[in-house]
């Protein structure tokens, strides 16, 4: 295997269903140069965790811009401004602590204790219209309606309005992908389109909001009178775009990831049935193992920096491959064993340092609740085929769908 | 249950003051402030908290990754007066 | 017995005794526990409470969010431990292997561990520490004490010093809507540990908080009305304050007296030991059966050329129990050297602080991240073209960047670019500590020279 071809192969749909040797072999190789004006790859835990924390290495889509790739869209294509997760301080910060005032502590130190029994509850009914069925797909049936569902009513978005903006949101997580083999121009002209009529799109829910709020996160985050100010109005639209789609198109492949892990490990699925509890750490160790998020590929340097002795150029594009760190034999005692009872996970599933995932709170809660409840309720579930068909995405990287055999469902 | 954070660790990422708001609360942006002597009831938000910490700075009384049974609280110094 | 039987014998059946029963002496002993030490462990403190956490009392027991009772550590493991509380050691005898207790008990040793700990520095007139409403606050006494007067609506608290407790104590009165004055001899609060730069944004977070903050002064006295109240605090620039509660907040000093005359290495500045926490006597001789960790200890630090180093930090007094611990039990080849680099935080005003590395050494400052205007920064100070300590304010996910410049001794003022650097931050500032030999509420590193006899009790700091 030559080192030119990894990064291709990576991104290669054929590598989706189990990447992990290729992040073994890019590991040999800790800092990865293509040429080229090629990104780095980064793959050992100790590096990526130091650079998720390097003031030298920028989010900003205007230096990636620069640096001559641009996956996710330039701002001006769009007409939306970026949203937080492609800004530096203090942007980001003002932009993040905006949008936190509705969704956690410090001032809404409650919201996500209080969401657990409505969360719960959306599960219990979706396992219940599972029931008489011999053969469910858990993607399509499940681990995409019950995330979609809880940020639609945590924004405040028409859970009826779902096929609408899922046809807008599926070009924009394809332009997320960096398979740059496959028709790449056209993809992010396709997605940067998508972006800004589900920006359009929000922004007629936020018009209403404004004039009439409701007990939701866009009539907050456009009525926010906190010390940092209002979001002008594109911002509270870029914000509100990241935070629909982020809001589930993670979470359903924890929870499918989660569960075809599960079903891999059937003395582990067992166990839970019985354990509630385990569901904390299964999940902790999920986000190490299966992470739904496999690499972030939108990052820069603004200097020289000397990575293992290589020094990666100012100007150049960083790829953090958190998969690989998650599987590091240097971090992680034993890494390619799934161990529901690890106590030291301390994985890179949701990122570190300011831009750590925003959202992870929920995630965990929505994952604990979902795999409890799928390893309670469903009856002698099996996997009908494994590997599983992969969605085409290298970077949110789960199954497309997930047949699983039941012989029933037992009562809530 | 006892529990301490080590506050050297803590980067204010403030998952414990989410998933356990009557144990950890967020007192700006980035301090953690915490009751140091949760109630019993507490145990299972304490316990996600102490999982979900992203620098692992916590440590509660019997949740942690000592591998031994877990103690009562005030056992040992009931017994060692 | 050659030394592995020896070794063997210790860590099977062995008397381990460690006196101080706070934070460094239980990790201690629960590390000697996990490595497999069997023997008898005995755990002598002053206080009569089981080890408790003591940076609540200054924050969430303030704040009322914890109990001054309830702050007790949670335990990694069972330490089956003999218990010697409420009772402290007054007296040391290397040869016998002896400590000697306040209730004339004595306690023999194989191996000892001194954790003593610092107190907090009484009020130096001792007739007017002595009047009702006048408080330190270090212990869970203090803090139960101090809660009690807090909560029955004082007219106003008066703070001498404007350290780190003393600013979180008005952090805390403020919050809670009382009046208070804090009385600094500086030029502004933390000055001391972070230097006039920081201190000028730390008077500001004073200011605009309702403290009513009064920098440049000494306290002059304090005064008590006939039933032995305090009433009023007297000032160096003529003021008096009338206050009903005075909390006297000038640092701390060492637990070494009870040592005197028992021949270790032990003064104001701390118990002198070496970078694998054995302690010295007072010839400069290594000890191989007496440990120090904590506050306590002054021990060689590579980073700053092996001058002695003494941190009132508690992650400091974690890790330097773990290696202490591990030695006491382990084969020379075997043991560890005590090199974690300083870290502190503090939480006052809803703003969060910490630093790596020694600020006090930092000759200048650079604010390469964030804005001093917008109380959220990171100032990195350099000592001899190097990078030596970092301080966040709101900042935190990126000191551990600043922790690894440090360690690796780069090179200052930070020449590269960083995100949200402004134009404040492109030049190195003079860091502007006080003079060293006028000392307030004093910081909370120091170094100490090279002599582990602890004679030398002038600080005379490197950069002179």
């Amino acid at each position: 295997m030559t080192q030119a071809s990894l990064l291709r192969q990576i991104t290669d749909y054929a590598n989706r269903a189990n990447p992990y040797p290729l992040y073994e072999e890019l590991r040999k190789t800790p800092v990865l140069h293509e040429g080229d004006g090629g990104p780095y790859l980064i793959s050992s835990y100790w590096d990526i965790e130091s650079l998720l924390h390097d003031p030298r290495i920028s989010s900003d889509a205007a230096n990636l811009a620069a640096a001559g790739a641009d996956e996710m869209g330039g701002p001006e294509a769009t007409g939306l401004p970026p949203s937080f997760i492609r800004l530096d301080p203090p942007e980001h910060d003002r932009l993040r602590r905006i949008a936190n005032r509705p969704f956690g502590p410090p001032h809404s130190p409650h919201k996500m204790d209080s969401m657990r029994p409505e969360l719960a509850e959306i599960v219990s009914g979706l396992i219940d219209g599972l029931s008489g069925e011999g053969q469910i797909d858990l993607v399509d049936q499940f681990a995409y309606p019950f995330p979609v569902t809880v940020i639609c009513r945590l924004l405040g978005v028409p859970r009826e309005d779902e096929p609408r903006f899922r046809s807008w949101v599926d070009p924009i997580v394809a332009g997320l992908d960096p398979d740059t083999g496959r028709e790449d121009a056209e993809r992010q002209k396709t997605a940067q389109e998508a972006r800004l009529q589900l920006g359009m799109y929000l922004a007629g829910l936020v018009e209403q909001r404004s004039k009439e709020p409701r007990d939701d996160m866009l009539s907050q985050l456009v009525t926010s009178h906190g010390p940092d100010g209002p979001m002008t109005t594109m911002e509270v639209l870029s914000t509100a775009v990241l935070l629909l789609i982020a809001g589930h198109e993670t979470t359903v492949n924890l929870i499918t990831n989660g569960m075809l892990t599960l079903l891999r490990h059937p003395e582990v699925l067992r166990r839970l049935r019985d354990e509630p509890g385990l569901a904390v750490n299964i999940v902790e160790e999920l986000l190490r193992y299966e992470p739904p998020v496999q690499l972030v590929p939108q990052r820069t340097c603004i200097a020289d920096i000397d990575v293992r002795g290589i020094t990666i150029p100012k100007g150049s594009r960083i790829w953090l491959v958190l998969a690989a760190g998650n599987r590091d034999p240097e971090r992680f005692e034993d890494p390619d064993r799934f161990d529901p009872d690890r106590r030291d996970i301390q994985h890179l599933g949701f990122g570190s340092g300011v831009h750590s995932c925003f959202g992870a709170p929920l995630a965990r809660l929505e994952a604990q609740i979902a795999l409890y409840e799928l390893a309670r309720r469903l009856d002698n579930p099996r996997l009908v085929e494994d590997p599983p068909p992969y969605r085409r995405n290298a970077v949110l990287r789960g199954p497309r769908h997930l047949n699983i055999a039941i012989d029933g469902v037992r009562p809530r | 249950m006892r529990l301490v954070v080590d506050l050297n660790k803590c980067q204010g990422y403030a998952q414990c003051a989410f998933l356990a708001p009557d144990v950890f609360a967020m007192h700006g942006e980035e301090s953690l402030v915490y009751n140091p002597l949760a109630e019993q009831e507490q145990r299972e938000r304490v316990a996600r908290a102490v999982a979900a910490c992203p620098v692992q700075a916590i440590t509660a009384d019997g949740l942690d990754d000592a591998g031994e049974p877990p103690a009562e609280p005030g056992q040992e110094a009931a017994h060692g007066r | 017995m050659d030394g592995d039987a020896f070794l063997e014998w210790l860590r099977r059946e062995g008397r381990i005794v460690i006196v101080g029963a706070s934070l460094a002496g239980l990790r201690a002993a629960e590390v000697l526990r996990a490595e497999g030490f069997s023997g008898s462990l005995t755990m002598i403190g002053d206080e009569p409470y089981e080890p408790y956490d003591r940076p609540p009392l200054s924050k969430a027991v303030l704040l009322g969010k914890a109990s001054p009772q309830h702050t007790e550590l949670p335990r990694r493991r069972e330490i089956d431990a003999k218990w010697r509380l409420g009772v402290a050691a007054t007296g040391l005898d290397l040869a016998a292997k002896r400590v000697r207790l306040a209730d004339g008990d004595e306690v023999e040793y194989d191996r000892l561990l001194i954790a003593t700990g610092v107190r907090a520095r009484p009020w130096p007139k001792e007739s007017e520490a002595q009047l009702d409403g006048v408080f330190v606050l270090r212990t869970r006494d203090d803090a139960a004490g101090l809660h009690r007067r807090l909560k029955a609506s004082p007219r106003r608290v008066f703070v001498i010093g404007a350290g780190f407790t003393g600013s979180e104590i008005a952090s805390a009165c403020r919050e809670q809507g009382v009046a208070v004055t804090v009385a600094e001899r500086a030029g502004a609060p933390l000055v001391g540990a972070l230097g006039g730069v920081v201190g000028a944004v730390a008077a500001e977070l004073h200011r605009e908080n309702g403290v009513d903050l009064r920098t440049g002064v000494m306290v002059t006295a304090l005064e008590g009305d006939s039933s032995g109240r305090v009433r009023a605090a007297h000032l160096s620039d003529g003021t008096v304050v009338e206050t009903d509660v005075v909390i006297v907040s000038l640092g701390a000093t060492r637990n070494t007296e009870w040592l005197a005359g028992s021949g270790l290495g032990a003064g104001p500045r701390g118990i002198a030991c070496d970078a694998g926490c054995r302690a010295f006597d007072f010839r400069g001789i290594v000890t191989d059966d007496i440990f120090v960790a904590g506050d306590v200890a002054r021990s060689p630090h590579p980073l700053f050329n092996y001058q002695f180093l003494s941190l009132e930090h508690w992650g400091n007094a974690v890790t330097q129990a773990e290696v202490a611990a591990h030695n006491m039990i382990s084969a020379s080849a075997e043991r560890q050297p005590h090199m974690w680099v300083p870290a502190f935080w503090s939480s006052q005003f809803g703003v969060n602080i910490k630093s790596v590395g020694v600020p006090s050494l930092g000759e200048q400052i650079m604010i390469t991240q964030g804005s001093l205007a917008e109380r959220r920064f990171i100032g990195v100070y350099g000592y001899q073209g190097r990078v030596i300590a970092a301080v966040s304010f709101d900042n935190t996910r990126w000191l551990e960047f600043y922790q690894r410049l440090i360690e690796s001794g780069a090179p200052f003022p930070v020449e590269f670019p960083t995100v949200d650097r402004r134009p404040e931050g492109r030049q190195p500032v003079p860091a502007d500590f006080p003079d060293p030999s006028l000392p307030s509420h004093g910081p909370t590193v120091t170094l100490s020279g090279y002599s582990p006899a602890d004679r030398r009790l002038v600080f005379t700091p490197g950069r002179h």
